[in-house]
């Protein structure tokens, strides 16, 4: 390989796909769907700090029984904006647009995605509905909470609800794409000898999690564009009072938003899925299992819906339909802890970065299953419904789950990003602090739900105040180890040392390339002989921590 | 890298014509898929209301010019017709063919905008269009406007994917005429033929459930 510009090439480093080309039109134009997974991680971080400065508001409001920070019409807009930015802004695309993107065709041992200009075309997508979101936001908010339920948002609220809701039909489309582009990837682009059964289970993730994308996605579009047009010409479809009925704008959104759930957790789960196998040296307990089951929480992911709805009116025995299929989903989640589980069970397990969040994610996103569980038996939910419960049972599944996943994945993939190591002990406070942070956090909220406090109220009676503190502390814990990854990992792009090829002696195509990759990935197309995590025949690093490691690739 | 842009020729990352024929075929049918999804959310709200405001359906069927309807059907199919024949063409290896008969399928899908802006118009003379000029006659059913409304929303978003249609066709149907299709390389046209199929087929589930359902009840 030759360096471009050897003027400009300070250091000998190889040609990478990092160092390609410099210009802003080779970012902003660029068809590697790399520097695409990095365009998004910048989108995706900063959509992320936004939505986390609005929860500092909530919880900074919640500190007090009283309304004394903010009026409830202001509370009722931070807790929407909070919701819209991290479930449309970063939690849907968070480990598919970034990890996805770019492991995706590394796995597979593919040059790209099937479709590069459709992948640039959806990181614009997601920056325009992005940017009507935040217009929407700056031009004085939306009030709905970030289910929009009708007819309140298409008859009463007086915010800025066209806005939010077309930033969020924009985005869709970004998600729909992404979708149809890794469907068409891993059908067709696969290198030779990788059948269905040897695919990282990574991969399978992000085949389910399309799935849901290209299926579910657009009845929510659709369903926006009626509120919209509702709100615009008054037509009445979701408005009781001309003949509408506001359950049936609840059954379409949720027929997209409990899927929607998956397509959150699923990604989460194949990344897990790698970094469990490669931190205890064991081919990973159970693959063909593990693969089925994410196919089988698709599927059973569009049948649950009506579990959102107990209390809305709809047919008791459509209630209790729906209660049984939402506990099938249970099984093929378990499967997947067990699995894991017995993945460690004998293994030579490595404590570092990327394990602890894996461990973390284990255990909360059990938590979070289970009283998922509860929340599916109609008397429970009735009892529990709209209050805190629920609000701790989703944050242990989004963020003790999704959040850890995905911290976790940047972790294990940033030096194969970058090239560079991140500081280890730092990295293990972060991961502690969050872990901590969080069960301070979100634990509290599960007490207080089940006392009785609602959701989505700004003032609350005295006798919550000691268990709202103690979540309010655990949110500033929580904050403080949000902020150390942003800092630290910043930090090691430019001091970090350099990681090698394979700084975790990681099985899979994507470790086999240079770190960075080159800019067309793999310089022969790689042909595969064996199944994903062959750890038994596979070396382990010589080194105990991965900052000696490089003396071995040099 | 630029060369994986427009041309039908073999972009970087592909192996071989047939891996990027097969995966630009099945994105499509992937997409055709979310489109299904798309429709399928209102066609659900259709059936909901029907089955409530039945009276209120078959009355706004009555007010729908099912003449014209027809004719925009049979525009239609005939659309389908002559770009499955272009996509044969295609095949065949003959690019002025290709992209006569993508310039027929223009010109009837003109048509057809044509006849659908005469009925649109029809509506808003009758008062029939809710939210912008809505004033029934007396002793109109309450729930007429539903009707309308979903009348709209679903032959306008109709429109809009025909339009989308329209765009891509001229794009391609440049294509063709530059020669940029082969009888081993025409994937780019029968991507669109399977789309403008799908255009055609939502209006075939239209045209009856808006026009024709429950005309003879009264």
């Amino acid at each position: 390989m030759s360096v471009p510009g050897a003027a400009t090439a300070r250091t000998a480093e190889p040609s990478n796909y990092l160092n390609a080309e410099y210009s802003i039109k080779s970012w902003f134009l660029t068809l590697d769907h790399k520097r695409i997974g990095l365009l998004y991680l910048a989108g995706l971080t900063f959509f992320f700090t936004l939505g986390g400065l609005f929860a500092v508001l909530i919880r900074l409001e919640l500190l007090t029984p009283e309304g004394d920070l903010f009026q409830s019409e202001t509370y009722n807009k931070l807790f929407t904006m909070h919701g819209i930015f991290m479930v449309f802004f970063f939690l849907l695309p968070s480990i598919p647009a970034v990890l996805g993107n770019f492991f995706l065709p590394l796995m597979i041992g593919a040059r790209d995605l099937a479709f590069p200009k459709l992948n640039l075309l959806s990181w614009y997508i997601y920056m325009v509905g992005g940017l009507f979101t935040l217009y929407a936001m700056v031009a004085g908010g939306v009030d709905t909470g970030w289910t929009f339920y009708t007819p309140y948002s298409s008859v009463y609220a007086n915010s800025h609800v066209i806005a939010a809701a077309l930033g969020i039909f924009i985005s869709g489309f970004s998600s729909i794409l992404t979708g149809v582009n890794f469907i068409a990837t891993i059908h067709t682009m696969r290198a030779p000898g990788l059948t269905w059964f040897r695919m990282p289970l990574f991969v399978w993730a992000h085949y389910a999690t399309s799935l849901i994308m290209v299926l579910g996605t657009p009845v929510i579009a659709i369903t926006i564009v009626l509120v919209a047009i509702e709100r615009l010409f008054g037509v009445g479809i979701f408005d009781p009072a001309k003949g509408g009925d506001p359950i049936l704008f609840q059954h379409l959104f949720w027929f997209y938003s409990h899927p929607a759930v998956y397509i959150m957790i699923l990604p989460g789960m194949g990344v897990i899925s790698e970094i469990v196998a490669c931190f205890s040296r064991k081919r990973i307990f159970g693959y063909h299992i593990i693969a089925m089951s994410s196919l089988a929480i698709a599927v059973l992911g569009f049948l649950v819906w009506g579990h959102h709805m107990f209390v809305s009116g709809q047919s008791i025995y459509a209630g209790i339909l729906f209660s049984l299929l939402s506990m099938l989903v249970a099984i093929p989640s378990a499967i997947k802890v067990f699995n894991w589980t017995a993945t460690l069970y004998r293994g030579s397990i490595r404590f570092d970065t990327p394990m602890l969040y894996t461990l973390g994610f284990i255990g909360l996103f059990t938590i979070g299953g289970l009283t998922g569980i509860f929340l599916a038996s109609l008397a429970v939910d009735v009892h529990v419904h709209d209050t805190y419960f629920i609000v701790a049972h989703f944050h242990y599944v989004m963020v003790g789950g999704m959040v850890m996943a995905y911290l976790g994945g940047l972790h294990f993939y940033w030096p194969k990003m970058f090239g560079r190591l991140y500081p280890e002990t730092l990295a293990k406070i972060a991961a502690v602090m969050i872990f901590v942070g969080f069960n301070l956090t979100f634990f509290p909220q599960f007490l207080l739900g089940y006392l009785g406090m609602p959701r989505r109220y700004h003032a609350y009676p005295e006798e919550f105040q000691v268990l709202n503190v103690l979540s309010t502390a655990g949110a500033s814990i929580l904050g403080l180890g949000f902020a150390l990854p942003m800092g630290y990992l910043i930090w090691s792009l430019f001091r970090g040392k350099p990681a090698g090829n394979n700084p975790w002696g990681a099985s899979g195509l994507e470790w086999q390339t240079q770190s960075p990759p080159i800019s067309h990935n793999f310089d022969e197309v790689p042909i595969v002989t064996e199944e994903a995590y062959a750890y038994d025949t596979l070396r382990p690093p010589a080194a105990a921590s991965p900052e000696q490691e490089e003396v071995l690739h040099v | 890298m630029s060369d994986a842009t427009t041309s039908g020729r073999l972009a970087h990352h592909f192996e071989s014509l047939e891996q990027q024929h097969e995966s630009a075929l099945l994105g499509m049918w992937a997409f055709l898929a979310q489109e299904v999804m798309f429709f399928g959310g209102l066609f659900t709200c259709y059936v909901v209301y029907r089955n409530l405001y039945h009276d209120a359906f078959v009355e706004g069927s009555h007010h729908l010019d099912v003449f014209l309807g027809t004719v925009n059907t049979a525009v239609l199919i005939g659309s389908s017709l002559t770009i499955a024949l272009g996509v044969r063409s295609a095949q065949l290896g003959r690019p002025r063919a290709t992209a006569g008969f993508i310039g027929a399928t223009i010109a009837l899908a003109l048509v057809f905008f044509g006849i659908k802006s005469v009925e649109y118009w029809a509506k808003y003379e009758h008062g029939l269009i809710p939210g912008l000029a809505w004033h029934p006659e007396p002793g109109a059913s309450p729930q007429l406007g539903i009707f309308f409304g979903l009348y709209f929303v679903m032959t306008g978003m109709h429109a809009l994917h025909m339009l989308i249609g329209l765009g891509l066709m001229v794009v391609v149907g440049w294509r063709a005429l530059r020669g940029r299709y082969g009888p081993d390389n025409f994937i780019g046209v029968e991507v669109l033929g399977l789309y403008w199929h799908f255009v055609d087929l939502v209006w075939i589930f239209l045209f009856p459930l808006l026009y024709l359902l429950g005309r003879h009840a009264h």
